[in-house]
């Protein structure tokens, strides 16, 4: 129809938060538990750029020339979006975290209590860049051995940075860390605007 | 999840954009939705068949990593298309929130209750 509704939808604003960690570590199951799609899945051909500072050895099999990126949406209300993005979790894929960092509100590094260290370089990356994040421990099969001080120390992570136990299958779990992270930035900014005394939250 | 059935596509992705491997704009974001101008302008010409894939998909606002994922293609490719549709003044872009060092209360406090309501 010609004159059809001219009922120009608005887009609505947009933003975003990365889910980061080590490489199996349940990303893309915390974007599946929370998003209201079915996660999604890009692929990008890997830049000669990528594959000159990525050390490719031992993982030929695996054709390495494209990244799968996969994202969630959460609809916050008419006019704004909030997307989720899950790293990618090999190293080798670093380079693609600078271009997704740009612009997000903060990040959710989930961490392995069988193998932290696989989540070393996501909470490197984020602490150099000042991008502020949680830390979600992702409890296999819901198993939390550890309390979370524990796992503050073992990960040496500042006082500021919030750790929590989850389940990264349970919705209700991950709504829990997301908002302990949107917490964290609402008191961070709360001071900003308060022109207050630079004190980090108090945990 | 694109189909990454081995036996791969019938077009390679740079073959849509002609070659090029950049975009010729550089303000296109994953999050940057895209709206189909709706009438197309009168001077515009038709477009092609994956161009026209791209404004079918594009009818109502949609962010360009879904409309990579949904076309099952590269962002780097879509992104190219996209310019060229731009240009063509077939479409409307909308940037994303700008997040800066000093965070927007509101805005935190609104994506804050929406997950609450999860």
């Amino acid at each position: 129809m010609a004159d059809s509704d001219t009922v120009t939808r608005a887009a609505p604003d947009t933003v975003k938060i990365l889910i980061a960690g080590g490489f199996g570590v349940g990303k893309t199951t915390m974007v599946g538990s929370v998003s209201e799609i079915a996660p999604l899945r890009t692929e990008e051909p890997l830049t000669e750029a990528g594959l000159g500072i990525d050390d490719l050895a031992g993982i030929e099999e695996k054709k390495a020339t494209t990244v799968a990126l996969d994202f969630g949406r959460i609809t916050i209300g008419d006019d704004l979006v909030l997307y989720l993005f899950g790293t990618p979790g090999q190293q080798r894929f670093w380079f693609m975290w600078n271009d997704l960092a740009l612009g997000a509100l903060g990040a959710v590094v989930l961490v392995d209590v069988r193998r932290p260290e696989s989540s070393f370089a996501a909470i490197d990356f984020f602490e150099r860049r000042g991008i502020p994040f949680v830390v979600g421990v992702n409890g296999f099969y819901g198993e939390h051995p550890y309390p979370p001080d524990e796992i503050r120390d073992a990960l040496a992570l500042p006082d500021h940075v919030q750790v929590l136990l989850c389940d990264a299958r349970e919705r209700g779990s991950c709504r829990d860390v997301l908002i302990a992270l949107l917490d964290q930035l609402i008191a961070v900014a709360e001071e900003a605007e308060g022109g207050g005394t630079l004190t980090r939250p108090g945990r | 999840m694109g189909g990454g059935d081995t036996a791969g596509r019938l077009v390679r992705p740079f073959a849509l954009t002609g070659g090029r491997t950049r975009p010729s704009r550089a303000d296109f974001t994953l999050i940057t939705t895209v709206t189909a101008v709706d009438p197309p302008p009168t001077w515009a010409t038709r477009p092609q068949p994956e161009q026209q894939r791209i404004l079918r998909h594009c009818a109502r606002p949609i962010a360009v990593a879904e409309l990579a994922a949904l076309l099952d293609l590269p962002v780097s490719v879509v992104v190219i298309m996209l310019c060229d549709l731009l240009e063509a003044g077939r479409i409307t872009v909308r940037p994303p929130r700008p997040v800066s060092q000093t965070p927007d209360l509101d805005l935190l406090q609104k994506v804050r209750d929406g997950l609450g309501r999860l």
